[in-house]
C-alpha cells in the first residue's frame, strides 16, 4: 500500500482530521506523498477529497468553522505548528481550482507575476524571466507571448486554466495541488492539462483531486480512494485500478456507485 | 503522533502572524465604528437639545395646536397633522401610478422598452428637491389653480376636503409634488419585488386559463404583496422626511384643516422655515423636539418597510439601491 | 361562458392599457419637469450667468458664479470626508461584517439612510456652527458627509459582495495575505461598481438644500474659504425661487437647469462606469 521506504516524502499527512465545527468531513487520514510523483485523490461527491486537499495548504481553516487535528508535514515540518505563517506556507504550495480564475483586472503578465510580486519586489528583468519560465512550463508561452499585456479574460477557458497553472508555478512552489482542474474544460483543454501533469511531476510533487476515474488512471502514480471522509485504500494506480484490495474501492471503480 | 488539538479555530486565523492583516482589520473596523457612534451622537444630541421643550410641554406637545413663539408656547399638532396628511395624500396619488409602472415594466412592457422607461422613471429620483419646488411654484400651482381645482370643486366641492379659497400654496400642492417625488422609489422597489416572484406563479395561472392581466393580478401581485406594501411604506418614509419642495408649496401655516385647498405645515418644513428665526432657547428646543419626533417617526416607518421587503426578498439586495 | 370570457379579455386589455398609460404619465411628469427647466432656464444661460456673482436685490443681471464654485467646494469637501469613511465601512462589511458588529453597522447605516436631511442639518449646526460661532461651508460639508457615508457604505458592500468567492480563494492560495486580497484583488475587481456608487452618492448630495440651510447658509459674495458661509446652487435656487422679484425667478430657473445638468452628468457617468466594466466581465 505505501511507497517504498527509501523514497523521500515531500508531503505527508499524519492522522489528519478536518472538521467544520463538530462535524468531521475528513477522518484520520495518513497519506505519504513521495517527491516528484502524482497522487490522485478519488471518491464520490461529498467524500471529503476537496476538503482534504485544502488542508494541505491551510485553506480549509478559512472556511466558516473549519479546523483540523493531526499533522501535515512539508519536508518533515508540521505546517500546523503554532507560529507557522499560513500566508508564507501557501507560497510554497501552489493550488489550481476547478474553474479558471484569472484576476480580471490584470493582464496575462500581471496574473502570472502576481504570486511573485506579493512576495516582495523584484527587478524587472527577473520578473520577465520568471513569467516566461512559468508560462513555458504551463505550455502557454507560445500562445500568449505576443499579448502579455492584454487582459487575461481574452483567453479561452483552457488557456485561462493553464494561465492559472502558470500563476501557481511562478513562485516556484514545491507542491502543486489541483482541485478538479479539468472539470470545466473541453476535451482538448483537458488533454493539455493532463499532459502538463506528466511533465510537471519532474519538478514538483502533485496532488490531484478528480472525479474522472480515467483521468486518475492516466495521470497519477498513486491513487487514494476516499469514502465518507475515510481513506479506504491507497496504492499504486495500476494496482488500485486493476486489483483493488477493498470491496468499496472496487464498487466505486466499476461504477456501482458514485 | 500526538494530535495537535486546535480548540479555537477562529482564533488561529485571527492570531495569524501577519501584521498587515491586523492593521487592515483595525483600520476598517475603526472606520466602520463611525456609523454607530454617529447615530448615538445624533440621537443623543437631539434628545439633549429637545429636552427643555420636552420637560416644559410634556406629552401635550403632540396634540396642542398653539404655536406662539412670542408667548413661548409651542404645540406641534398642526405640523404632525400636516406631515401625515400630506404624506397620505401623496401615497394616494403615487401608489396607483408607481404600481402601474412597476407592473407594466415587469410584466407587460416590450423588452426593448423596459430599460429606457425604467431609467426615465428612476431619473425622477435624481431631481433635487429644490428643483421640484421651483417647478411646483411656477408650473404646478398655476396648473392646479386653472385646471384641477375648479373641476374638483364643481364635482366634490360639497365635501369638507375642498372648502375655502385656493391661493396656491396648499396641502394639495404639497401632496401632489410629494407624490411625484416618491413615485420612482415605490416603482423601483415594487418592480424588483415583482421580478423576484417566481415565474412559475404566473405560468401556473396562465396554464389554468387566466388572461394576462388576471395572471398578474391574482397570482404574481399577491405573492409579492408583503414586498409591495414594504415598497409603499418606503415611499411613505421618504415623503415624511421631504423638506424643500414641501416648504415651498405647502403654505407653511400652523393650521389643522380638512380642506386640501388650505395652507398647511409639515415638521420638516417648520424646521426649515423657523430654525433661523428661533430667538429664544425654548423656541429652538421646541424645533429640536419637532426634529426628534420627525426622526423617530421616519426611522420607525423605514424600519417597518425594510422588514417587509426583507421578508419577501430575504437576503437579496432589493431595495437598497440609491438611484 | 363566451360572454364572460369576452368580458375578461376586455378587462385584461383595458388594464394592460391602463398600466401602460400610468407609466406614460410617470414619464410625462419627468418630461414636463425637464422640459420646463430647459424652456424657462436655457435662455438665461449666457456667459455672464456663469461668470458673475449675484447683484443686489431688485437689480437685473448677475450670475451664479459663486454658487457654482460653492457647490463644487462644499460637495468636494464632503466627498473628501465621506468617501473614505463610506468605502472603508463598506469594505469592512464585506470582509469582516458577518459578525455582530457587522450587523449593528448595517442596521445603523439603514437607519441613517432614512434620516431626514433637515435633521442632519440642525445637528451639524449644533456640532459645528454653534461652537464655531459662525456659519461655514465646512459645517455644510460635514452635514453632507453624514448623509453620504451610510449610502456609500451600503453600495460598496453590495458591489464587493458581487465579486465571486473563487477569486478570493485563488488569491489566498497564491499566498496573498487577507488584507492584500481584500484591497488588491477584490476591491480592485469591484472598483467600477464602487465608483458608480460614489458618483451616485455625490449626485445625491450635490442637489441637497435642507442640510445646508443652517450650516453653509449661503453667501452673496464669492468665497473659497471653507470657514466662511458659502453659496451653493441649491441654496441659490431656493432663495431666488421663493423671492419676490421676477428677475430672481428667471435666475432660479437657470440655476435649476445648471444643477439638474450637473446631477444628470454625474448619474450618467455612474451608468457609464458600470457599463464599461461589462465588457471585461468576470
Amino acid at each position: 500500500m505505501a511507497p517504498p521506504a527509501d523514497t523521500r516524502l515531500q508531503l505527508e499527512t499524519a492522522r489528519l482530521t478536518a472538521l467544520y465545527g463538530r462535524r468531521a468531513v475528513v477522518k484520520d487520514v495518513s497519506i505519504p506523498f513521495p517527491v516528484h510523483t502524482v497522487t490522485a485523490v478519488i471518491g464520490p461527491s461529498g467524500c471529503g477529497k476537496s476538503t482534504f486537499l485544502r488542508c494541505l495548504n491551510r485553506m480549509h481553516e478559512l472556511s466558516e468553522g473549519g479546523w483540523v487535528t493531526g499533522r501535515v508535514l512539508l519536508d518533515d515540518a508540521d505546517i500546523y505548528e503554532p507560529g507557522v505563517d499560513p500566508v508564507r506556507l501557501r507560497r510554497r504550495i501552489g493550488m489550481v481550482f476547478q474553474r479558471p480564475t484569472p484576476f480580471p483586472t490584470m493582464s496575462i503578465y500581471d496574473n502570472v507575476a502576481a504570486g511573485l510580486r506579493v512576495n516582495g519586489g523584484r527587478a524587472r528583468a527577473e520578473l520577465d524571466a520568471a513569467v516566461e519560465s512559468a508560462l513555458r512550463r504551463a505550455a502557454l508561452w507560445d500562445e500568449v507571448k505576443d499579448r502579455l499585456r492584454h487582459s487575461a479574460l481574452a483567453l479561452s477557458g483552457g488557456q485561462q486554466q493553464r494561465l492559472c497553472v502558470a500563476r501557481a508555478l511562478a513562485p516556484e512552489p514545491e507542491v502543486l495541488l489541483l482541485d478538479e482542474p479539468t472539470a470545466s474544460l473541453d476535451p482538448a483543454g483537458t488533454q493539455r492539462i493532463e499532459e502538463l501533469c506528466q511533465e510537471l511531476k519532474r519538478r514538483y510533487t502533485i496532488v490531484i483531486v478528480t472525479h474522472n476515474l480515467q483521468q486518475a488512471a492516466r495521470v497519477s502514480d498513486y491513487t487514494a480512494f476516499f469514502y465518507l471522509g475515510n481513506l479506504v485504500e491507497l496504492g499504486r494506480t495500476e494496482q488500485l485500478f486493476t486489483k483493488p484490495t477493498e470491496e468499496r474501492t472496487e464498487a466505486y471503480i466499476t461504477g456501482r456507485f458514485g | 503522533m500526538e494530535p495537535l488539538a486546535t480548540p479555537e479555530p477562529r482564533w488561529r486565523v485571527l492570531r495569524g502572524v501577519n501584521a498587515g492583516d491586523r492593521w487592515y482589520r483595525a483600520a476598517l473596523t475603526g472606520l466602520a465604528l463611525t456609523l454607530p457612534l454617529l447615530l448615538v451622537a445624533l440621537v443623543g444630541e437631539l434628545v439633549v437639545s429637545a429636552w427643555p421643550a420636552i420637560r416644559r410641554f410634556g406629552l401635550p406637545f403632540l396634540w396642542s395646536s398653539v404655536w406662539d413663539p412670542v408667548a413661548g408656547v409651542f404645540g406641534a399638532a398642526p405640523m404632525i397633522f400636516g406631515t401625515i396628511a400630506s404624506s397620505l395624500l401623496a401615497l394616494l396619488l403615487a401608489v396607483p401610478l408607481a404600481l402601474g409602472v412597476a407592473i407594466y415594466l415587469s410584466e407587460f412592457a416590450p423588452k426593448w422598452l423596459r430599460q429606457p422607461v425604467a431609467f426615465l422613471v428612476e431619473l425622477l429620483a435624481a431631481i433635487p428637491s429644490v428643483v421640484y419646488g421651483v417647478w411646483g411654484i411656477f408650473v404646478l400651482i398655476p396648473f392646479l389653480r386653472s385646471y384641477v381645482v375648479p373641476p374638483l370643486r364643481a364635482t366634490l366641492g360639497w365635501t369638507p376636503f375642498l372648502q375655502g379659497v385656493f391661493y396656491g400654496n396648499s396641502l394639495l400642492a404639497g401632496g401632489v409634488i410629494l407624490a411625484i417625488m416618491i413615485v420612482p422609489y415605490i416603482a423601483a422597489v415594487s418592480r424588483e419585488v415583482l421580478l423576484a416572484v417566481p415565474a412559475a406563479q404566473r405560468e401556473a395561472a396562465l396554464g389554468m386559463g387566466a388572461t394576462r392581466w388576471e395572471a398578474v393580478w391574482t397570482a404574481v401581485v399577491p405573492y409579492g404583496r408583503a414586498g409591495l406594501i414594504g415598497a409603499i411604506i418606503l415611499g411613505l418614509g421618504r415623503a415624511l422626511g421631504e423638506t424643500m419642495a414641501v416648504t415651498m408649496l405647502i403654505g407653511n401655516r400652523h393650521d389643522i384643516g380638512m380642506s386640501v385647498l388650505q395652507p398647511a405645515y409639515t415638521m420638516a418644513a417648520a424646521i426649515a422655515n423657523e430654525f433661523s428665526e428661533a430667538t429664544t432657547n425654548l423656541y429652538l428646543s421646541a424645533l429640536f423636539e419637532v426634529g426628534l419626533i420627525l426622526f423617530v417617526i421616519t426611522v420607525a416607518v423605514n424600519g417597518l418597510a425594510r422588514l417587509l421587503i426583507w421578508r419577501v426578498a430575504r437576503g437579496t439586495a432589493v431595495g437598497s439601491r440609491a438611484l | 361562458m363566451s360572454a364572460r370570457r369576452l368580458r375578461r379579455r376586455v378587462v385584461s386589455g383595458l388594464m394592460t392599457t391602463l398600466v401602460g398609460v400610468l407609466s406614460f404619465v410617470a414619464v410625462l411628469a419627468l418630461v414636463l419637469i425637464l422640459g420646463y427647466l430647459v424652456a424657462k432656464g436655457a435662455s438665461s444661460l449666457d456667459w455672464s450667468f456663469f461668470v458673475n456673482n449675484p447683484v443686489p436685490a431688485g437689480q437685473s443681471g448677475g450670475g451664479v458664479a459663486n454658487a457654482i464654485v460653492g457647490t463644487m467646494i462644499v460637495v468636494g469637501v464632503a466627498a473628501l470626508i465621506g468617501l473614505p469613511i463610506g468605502i472603508g465601512t463598506g469594505l469592512y462589511l464585506a470582509e469582516y461584517g458577518s459578525g455582530r458588529l457587522g450587523w449593528i453597522v448595517r442596521f445603523v447605516a439603514d437607519v441613517l439612510n432614512g434620516t431626514p436631511s433637515i435633521v442632519v442639518g440642525i445637528l451639524a449646526w449644533t456640532w459645528l456652527v454653534r461652537p464655531m460661532g459662525h456659519f461655514s461651508a465646512l459645517a455644510g460639508s460635514v452635514a453632507l458627509a453624514v448623509l453620504m457615508v451610510p449610502m456609500i457604505a451600503r453600495t460598496t458592500e453590495e458591489m464587493v459582495r458581487l465579486v465571486p468567492h473563487s477569486l478570493r480563494e485563488a488569491a489566498l492560495a497564491l499566498g496573498y495575505p487577507r488584507w492584500r486580497t481584500s484591497l488588491r484583488i477584490i476591491a480592485r475587481t469591484a472598483l467600477a461598481g464602487i465608483l458608480t456608487g460614489c458618483l451616485v452618492g455625490v449626485a445625491r448630495i450635490a442637489g441637497e438644500t435642507a442640510p445646508l440651510l443652517f450650516t453653509a447658509l449661503g453667501n452673496l459674495n464669492f468665497t473659497t474659504s471653507v470657514l466662511e458661509p458659502m453659496q451653493t446652487l441649491s441654496l441659490q435656487i431656493f432663495t431666488y425661487g421663493t423671492g419676490p422679484f421676477d428677475e430672481w425667478h428667471r435666475l432660479a430657473w437657470a440655476a435649476a437647469l445648471v444643477l439638474m445638468g450637473l446631477v444628470l452628468l454625474l448619474a450618467l457617468a455612474a451608468r457609464w462606469a458600470l457599463r464599461s466594466r461589462h465588457g471585461a466581465a468576470r
